[in-house]
């Protein structure tokens, strides 16, 4: 199809300004992280910093308001969702692709079904429930709902299911274990979907906010959107250097893996759209 | 009798492999559901232990259909998706169509527009608290520069604060329905697009009988997840307004929220829940419905 130069260069310029309204909210953010509080509302306002400092930054990782804790428990839930997500994921995805029954196929219907609760309506029993079991206000109430869930075994069963069946009927005559079979045959070919779901399972425990100010109450267990809170004052006011090096320091991660991975987290993402 | 024991190794296998994830959506998702659709019927606070739960009937319900502050909620929460539901999703529409059609830098440009989404709303909040302060953000500065006295206190303010929010919400999630349009735009078929612009037809005409027919599942399916989304998430108002000035932008979810997490009155909470999930299951057949209606015709 033949298209006019000149069309290409108006959508450049549309969109480049249109880009404008999605990075200007982190540009400013990032330079008033460099700014010393009493600069960051400066009239006129300046985007670069006139005394540019890394003050803001000293303070939240090694000073007395430090996010380190909340960095740590952060990496601490993120790291065993994505890893319990992928194994849980990929074992039942497995199962339910490879070894279909009419009961398991009830069973994966039931899944589907699930995906019309919202997610508000388990928050206040999932709080009773983990009342009951001793975990409220420890990081494995974050974790739980994280290893386990329909979402990734939904996404494993679809990688699977397009994998021929008669892969693994060499070495099952060579007496080789279903595990094994899976293991050393299956999951190395559904790489790019581990890869994807292990970028969604990360965000989505990364950036998770209501769980964890519902779930918890001390401090110190805080993950880092829910330490976030610490530097907004009662009234609303903020000590807004430090806020924003906390908020860029929060979203650094992610932001990182996604321009990084982005092909798989793009990948990743339309599936988690489209199927 | 070894054909018997081949089947039986395969049903054992098979619900092994399921069985780790199964028992945690069992614990974690099924029985929790069940207690939550449970406790819409009872009466039961923190203090009284589960031994106090009392079974009340319809008593939950009755009461929010009485409650002024509870309808206020669910005005508020129509709104509020009513308002950014369709705006996301032609906002992402639009930046799809133009992505596709073809710009310099591109890959970049995605990456730019869908970043809003994947980072943490939280520290997108601490961002625009700073944009948004009364006195001495950005856009009241502008404001004032350009000659207005008294700009708006935004989210400080009874009659702009849902807006506001509104807002912040539509710009974090247009990136990812770009995203999403994206993928449907490179599976229409090419032929049909050549076929219409040999036949003369113009970008318009174009788009409504080659490309519009084509992507309609995607509209669907990104209305509906829309419609859940918007409806359902507090994170953002807890975190910006706590559901104020006064009860300004105090939605659905977020009543909820506060109804059973600062009141402890979970019944109440859970007869909330419950109303949104059919309110939006409602709506979201009917969206449906319509959609296939006109589809056929």
């Amino acid at each position: 199809m033949k298209r006019s130069p000149l069309g290409r260069w108006t959508r450049t310029v549309v969109l480049w300004l249109a880009s404008m309204a999605f990075l200007l909210p982190f540009a400013w953010m990032l330079s008033a992280s460099f700014k010393p509080d009493l600069e960051v509302f400066d009239v006129p306002p300046r985007w670069i910093p006139e005394n540019p400092t890394l003050g803001n930054f000293a303070e939240i990782w090694a000073g007395e308001q430090s996010i380190a804790r909340y960095f740590l428990n952060s990496i601490l839930v993120s790291a065993v969702c994505v890893t319990g997500d992928l194994l849980t994921s990929s074992l039942a995805g497995y199962g339910f692709a490879r070894f279909a029954s009419r009961a398991r196929d009830r069973v994966f219907g039931f899944y589907l079904a699930t995906a019309i609760v919202p997610g508000q309506l388990l928050l206040i029993p999932r709080f009773l429930l983990f009342r009951q079991l001793g975990l409220y206000d420890t990081l494995w109430a974050l974790i739980l709902p994280g290893v386990f869930t329909v979402f990734g075994t939904f996404l494993m069963r679809q990688a699977f299911v397009d994998l021929p069946a008669d892969f693994g009927e060499a070495a099952r005559l060579d007496g080789a274990g279903e595990f094994t079979i899976f293991w050393r045959i299956y999951l190395p070919l559904v790489r790019p979907m581990l890869a994807a779901l292990a970028i969604i399972s990360f965000v989505s425990s990364w950036n998770d906010f209501e769980t964890p100010l519902v779930m918890l109450s001390t401090e110190s267990l805080y993950t880092l959107p829910l330490g976030l809170t610490q530097f907004i004052d009662a009234d609303g006011g903020l000590s807004a250097g430090l806020a924003m090096a906390a908020g860029v320091s929060a979203l650094v991660p992610v932001a990182l893996v996604v321009i990084l991975f982005q092909r798989q987290f793009i990948s990743a993402m339309t599936m988690s759209g489209l199927k | 009798m070894s054909a018997l024991s081949a089947r039986h190794r395969r049903e054992l296998a098979g619900w092994a492999f399921i069985m780790p994830n199964l028992v945690g959506v069992m614990l974690f998702l099924l029985v929790p559901v069940v207690v939550g659709a449970g406790l819409s019927f009872a009466n039961w606070n923190l203090v009284s232990g589960v031994e106090g739960v009392r079974l009340t009937g319809l008593e939950n319900y009755r009461l929010l259909a009485v409650d002024p502050a509870y309808w206020r909620a669910v005005g508020r929460t129509v709104q509020y998706a009513g308002i950014a539901v369709p705006v996301t999703v032609a906002s992402g529409l639009l930046l799809a169509l133009a992505l596709h059609a073809g710009a310099f830098g591109s890959r970049v440009l995605q990456l730019i527009f869908f970043l809003p989404h994947v980072v943490s709303m939280i520290a997108l909040g601490v961002a625009w608290l700073l944009i948004l302060h009364p006195t001495a953000g950005i856009v009241n500065l502008a404001l004032k520069a350009v000659g207005m006295d008294s700009p708006p206190l935004w989210l400080a303010s009874p009659q702009w604060a849902l807006w506001c929010l509104m807002a912040i919400s539509i710009w974090a999630a247009a990136g990812f329905h770009a995203l999403v349009f994206m993928a449907a735009l490179q599976a229409v078929p090419k032929e049909l697009q050549e076929a219409a612009m040999i036949d003369g037809a113009g970008w318009f005409r174009r788009f409504t009988t080659v490309t519009w027919p084509a992507i309609t599942p995607t509209v669907t399916f990104l209305v509906v997840t829309s419609i859940i989304g918007f409806s359902q998430g507090f994170g953002l108002i807890a975190f910006l307004t706590e559901g104020g000035p006064g009860e300004a932008s105090t939605t659905l979810s977020y009543l909820m929220y506060q109804t059973g997490f600062q009141q402890y009155r979970f019944g109440s909470a859970a007869a909330m829940g419950m109303t949104a999930f059919i309110g939006v299951a409602v709506v979201t057949a009917l969206y449906w419905r319509w959609q296939r209606g006109r589809s056929l015709a």
